[in-house]
């Protein structure tokens, strides 16, 4: 049986016969019951409960091997209920003089394990003095095992062992020293690495050494230990003795020794680096990234840095990505353009797996010490070209933001770009940065050669039929630029670009076709040209994504390691700059209404801007009848809070049209024109969604959700007490949307499991995620999905109610007059039939209820019932925990009044009796068969959890005009 | 959902799973110390080291000492191979109970529990001789029995 489990089958039987051979008297009997039990079963399982008692037997009984037989399986597989009642047994165990250490030692190991997963049922206070006299064992062996609990104990509150640090000194000096240590205890002629490593491991629990006598006690030791291991040729002595000092350098680490012994583990270290045993080099370079920080190394580790680079070209990928890890770490301004140098030129020959990683990284260490902007944009530039597949958005729109911030980058950016336009070959990334950096700065270059606006349009247009749908709308706005920079105007080029403007006017794409016609509209209009396409103002100060996105990633990977604590400190160091960084942000909320460009502002120009434009938009198919306002400016702001989506949204068109606001576009398109950044932003839903909730609790499939930004739609499928439900996120914007989270809240009586849901929905895309359901007992409360995902700043959170309802798990059934009888007599009053009169009920004809009953799955039993005004309805239900449940409906009507009914509902389940009654009360009282009288349009539960978001943009707008 | 990864990361064992498993692919030996499900199986390190055709697989935390576990399986394979007399891979397929014995003599909880050879090799011998008079013992009561209904 365990052979069949071991190849990897289920095995769900014979463990009652496993569970009864553990207490065969017999040993060969009761080894292999306690064999098979403790591999096949684990901690949660139920059959556990009925060993215990013969496991506590045996525990307590006086023959050592049953002993050790019981204590190894608790050890292996014990939970909370053998926590419970062995714990105090097995304590007795272990500090009992009269045991042979062979118990003693498991008796340890498995009262770790019983504290470990349950730290608050076995009681260990006052443990701290027989810890301390565990510690003064002879017994390698046992001595192993209380080093094993004692890291348990100490990790989890060290105060309380302070005794046991001299102890743990002591026993590491007598390991190094070789004094007293039995032959059979050497382990390639170390003495027990094993241990050394777990008294190293506990000492790095205690926050620092006090005591001057052991603090220096220790350093020898470790002293020693660093000075005597070298590497030899036999790989397990040498295996063991790396492990022991590797443990010491973690322990040096965390004691902050002097700087000397720092420089000497550096200078170990550096040594393992360069060795050819790839596990040592490996753990080389992991342990000096860890070493970085540690202050003061870097200089000391900056020596290494040619070797750090070598082992970038390891043949062995995990060594590769941390030489990457370190480089990262150890580069400040002093060698960073060594390093992104080495980086890029270690780009070209990298393996596709870590190209993405290592593009960031460059492009991160690139901003964050770059010398100068020139040396920036180059390296970045550069890194498009080397690998322009793995570099993400948010790398390039963060150089164009760098150059539109710095007037004297833009010439020479431009130039640049013009550059890397004559490659016979580019990425498209690549025609995207030069279309927009040549769009907005070509005419700084007009003088050179080459660079006449003619020249420049050709070149860019050469690359028009190689790049995707999402770089056009870049080359028309880049088109239109240049077309307006052209002073005095060329009819030539004119000539041409009204060309490729009109080809695009039909485009598929909607985004592409609204462009194509509004620069044809917009140049034909001559000089209001100037003011709409001038230049992008400047970006409001912020920090890069990219280093957000670094800090995302070190929280994650910072190593909860021996050096836990002064990780923390790092972490804590980088949230601080985090939050300094936002701070500056928020100010500038206001500077940025400033920065819209002055046509568009005055609510004048804004209007006569409108006539003339859906005048000279006759082509325009979509024109809006309504007469821009302030409201309607509110409106199509409301959506397009993209601040925080670093100049994502802003470069998607990066034509920023200002003076085109105010242009009627139903407020779908809107999200496509984004000319002003705004922080403010309340997602309102669209439809109402109590509504929508309650058509699907009728229906299947549809929205259940909606909002500018995001659709949600639902659809389910239910077969007895199961239910499955794929939820569809559906982002309607062009931009992506950011932290989305969905959290489930379920009612006790379901369980409820959603699949993972992505961070992030991409532009215009739609995402499932599958929800499995199972009902557990009948109950009327429901599931609610806790949603929310980052719209600009604003955190959009909505909480929503699932339609997994009651009548999800009903299914129809037919009752005949033979089997309906005898089973309503059979259930003859409360609790399992309830009977009530209700008034104020909402008068439906017969047939109506008959219809709102057969939507919730019951049958309605026609004549079963001798008197016409009365309606019988049967259903059954499904659960988990009861079996498939008969339910029976009595409603009896009064023809004279409609409004009031009696009704009897009979189950044999009193608690499904009750909701099912209390559901159909619901549904006769509440429930809308019409579509209710439009309710207030917002909606209560769309709550905006940002306080800026509460400022109405059409207000704030008002206001200023 | 979400919770379970919390516990897992505040109580972890040393070592999660011992595999050994052969060249082909095929599952020799399993020891699970920890139950969990496949969400969490994240951010681990697994230790492997390939004596002839078989894999010894250990999965241990991020910060484990590695080298550690590598020489601890050594041990395992040394205290083997000492048992069975320069153990192989159909020793360990056809007395796999036996090779769980010394697994647990070895390791309890995922730690370490005895790291002298001589002593492991003591305590197995001890077990086999006890099975070996019970089976005596059983032997010769069948044969008793078995005389007595002559």
């Amino acid at each position: 049986m365990l052979y069949i489990f071991m190849l990897g089958y289920d095995v769900d039987f014979g463990h009652m016969e496993a569970v009864s051979l553990i207490s065969a008297p017999k040993y060969p009997e009761k080894q292999v019951g306690y064999i098979v039990t403790s591999s096949l079963l684990n901690e949660n399982h139920d059959f556990l409960r009925l060993a215990i008692n013969t496991v506590r037997n045996d525990i307590i009984g006086r023959n050592e091997t049953f002993q050790c037989l019981a204590l190894t399986m608790v050890g292996n597989i014990g939970g909370r209920e053998f926590a419970e009642s062995l714990a105090p047994d097995v304590q007795k165990l272990l500090i009992s003089s009269s045991c042979r250490p062979l118990v003693r030692k498991k008796a340890a190991l498995c009262l770790l394990r019983l504290f470990r997963k349950n730290p608050d049922v076995v009681n260990v206070d006052g443990w701290s003095d027989r810890m301390a006299q565990l510690l003064d064992e002879r017994d390698l062996g046992v001595l192993t095992s209380s080093m094993s609990l004692l890291v348990a104990l100490v990790s989890n509150n060290h105060e309380a062992y302070w005794s046991c640090l001299p102890k743990c000194v002591k026993t590491l000096e007598r390991l190094a020293r070789n004094q007293d240590i039995p032959q059979e205890y050497t382990y390639y002629g170390i003495p027990s690495p094993w241990l050394q490593v777990k008294t190293m491991r506990a000492l790095q629990y205690f926050p620092t050494v006090e005591d001057p006598n052991t603090r220096r006690s220790l350093f020898e030791v470790l002293q020693r230990i660093l000075m005597g291991t070298d590497v030899v040729k036999n790989v397990n002595k040498n295996n063991a003795s790396h492990a022991v000092l590797f443990e010491a350098l973690a322990l040096v680490m965390h004691l902050d020794a002097e700087n000397e012994m720092m420089s000497q583990c550096v200078a170990l270290l550096g040594k393992f680096i360069a060795v050819r045993e790839p596990n040592i080099r490996y753990l080389g370079l992991e342990n000096m990234t860890r070493m970085l920080m540690v202050t003061d190394v870097h200089d000391i580790i900056k020596r290494h840095q040619a070797q750090i680079i070598t082992s970038l070209k390891d043949p062995d990928i995990s060594i590769r990505r941390r030489a990457l890890d370190l480089l990262y770490g150890m580069c400040d301004v002093s060698n960073a353009k060594d390093i992104v140098e080495e980086l890029l030129q270690y780009l070209s020959t990298a393996d596709f797996a870590m190209r993405e990683e290592l593009s960031l990284k460059a492009a991160i260490l690139a901003e964050k010490f770059a010398p100068d902007l020139s040396w920036y944009v180059d390296v970045i530039l550069q890194l498009i070209d080397k690998a322009g597949d793995f570099v993400s958005d948010d790398i390039w729109f963060r150089v164009v933001q760098f150059v539109t911030n710095n007037e004297d980058l833009q010439p020479y950016a431009a130039a640049k770009a013009r550059e890397y336009l004559d490659k016979p070959a580019i990425h498209e990334t690549m025609v995207k940065v030069s279309a927009y950096l040549l769009g907005e700065y070509s005419h700084l270059l007009a003088r050179r050669p080459g660079c006449s606006p003619k020249e420049i349009f050709s070149a860019i247009h050469e690359k028009l039929p190689t790049v995707s749908t999402t770089t056009i709308p870049i080359l028309l706005s880049t088109y239109a630029k240049i077309l307006m920079h052209t002073q005095p105007p060329d009819p030539e080029l004119q000539k041409h670009v009204w060309a490729i403007f009109s080809k695009y006017e039909s485009c598929i794409d909607v985004e592409i076709q609204q462009r194509a016609i509004e620069y044809f509209a917009l140049s034909s209009k001559g000089a209001a040209l100037m003011d709409i396409l001038a230049e992008m103002p400047k970006f409001p100060e912020r920090q890069s994504a990219l280093i957000k996105k670094a800090e995302v990633a070190e929280v994650d990977t910072a190593e909860q390691s021996a050096i836990k604590l002064r990780a923390q400190q790092h972490m804590t160091n980088a949230l601080v700059v985090t939050d300094q960084h936002s701070l500056n942000g928020t100010p500038q909320s206001v500077g940025q209404l400033s920065l819209v460009k002055i046509p568009s502002i005055s609510g004048d120009e804004h209007t006569s801007a409108d006539q003339e434009l859906s005048q000279a938009n006759g082509t325009l198919a979509t024109v809006d009848p309504q007469p821009p306002s302030a409201d309607l400016l509110g409106d199509l702001l409301g959506p397009l809070a993209i601040e925080g989506l670093p100049g994502a949204a802003v470069l998607s068109e990066p034509n920023a049209v200002s003076g085109l606001e105010g242009v009627p576009i139903p407020a779908d398109d809107a999200a496509a024109i984004v000319p002003v950044e705004k922080d403010t932003n309340s997602v309102q839903p669209i439809g109402n969604i109590n509504e929508r909730f309650y058509a699907l609790c009728l229906k299947d499939s549809g929205v259940l959700y909606e909002d500018p930004n995001i659709q949600i739609g639902i659809k389910a499928e239910w077969r007895t007490q199961h239910g499955r439900l794929v939820l569809f996120l559906g982002n309607k914007n062009t931009f992506p949307l950011l932290s989305v989270q969905a959290l489930i809240l379920p009612p006790v009586h379901l369980k409820i499991e959603l699949s993972l849901v992505p961070e992030t929905i991409p532009p215009r895309a739609q995402v499932q995620c599958p929800l499995e359901v199972m009902n557990l007992h009948p109950s009327r409360d429901v599931a609610v999905l806790d949603f929310s995902y980052k719209c600009g700043t604003s955190m959009a959170n909505v909480k929503l109610r699932l339609p997994a309802v009651l009548n999800k798990f009903l299914q129809p059934i037919t009752v005949s007059a033979e089997e309906f009888f005898p089973k309503w007599r059979s259930l003859s009053g409360p609790p399992l039939k309830l009977q009530e009169v209700v008034r104020g009920v909402r008068s439906l004809s017969l047939i109506d209820m008959a219809n709102i009953f057969t939507s919730f799955q019951l049958t309605v039993c026609q004549g079963l019932d001798p008197n016409p005004n009365n309606l019988i309805a049967s259903t059954t239900f499904y659960s988990e925990t009861i079996r498939p449940m008969l339910c029976l409906i009595r409603i009896e009507t009064d023809p004279t009044d409609r409004t009031q009914l009696r009704i009897t509902v009979a189950s044999g389940d009193p608690t499904l009796t009750f909701e099912l009654m209390e559901f159909i009360k619901e549904q006769l009282v509440g429930f809308p068969t019409a579509p209710r009288p439009p309710a207030p349009p917002a909606a209560p539960v769309a709550q905006p959890t940002n306080p800026a978001a509460l400022t109405d943009p059409g207000d704030l707008l008002a206001g200023l005009l | 959902m979400l919770v379970a990864v919390n516990v897992l990361s505040t109580c972890m064992f040393q070592i999660q799973f011992v595999l050994l498993i052969s060249r082909q692919g095929k599952v020799r030996l399993t020891k699970w110390y920890s139950p969990y499900t496949q969400k969490e199986r994240s951010k681990v390190i697994l230790v492997y080291k390939r004596y002839a055709s078989l894999y010894f697989c250990m999965c241990i935390d991020q910060d484990d000492n590695e080298l550690e576990v590598l020489e601890i399986i050594h041990h395992f394979v040394e205290i083997l191979d000492r048992y069975f007399g320069s153990v192989c891979e159909l020793d360990l397929i056809f007395n796999f109970h036996k090779a769980y014995y010394v697994l647990d003599e070895i390791l309890i909880a995922g730690e370490l529990q005895e790291s002298s050879k001589k002593t492991v090799a003591r305590l197995i011998a001890a077990q086999d001789s006890l099975v070996e008079t019970a089976k005596e013992q059983a032997s010769s009561i069948s044969n008793i029995i078995a005389q007595a209904t002559k």
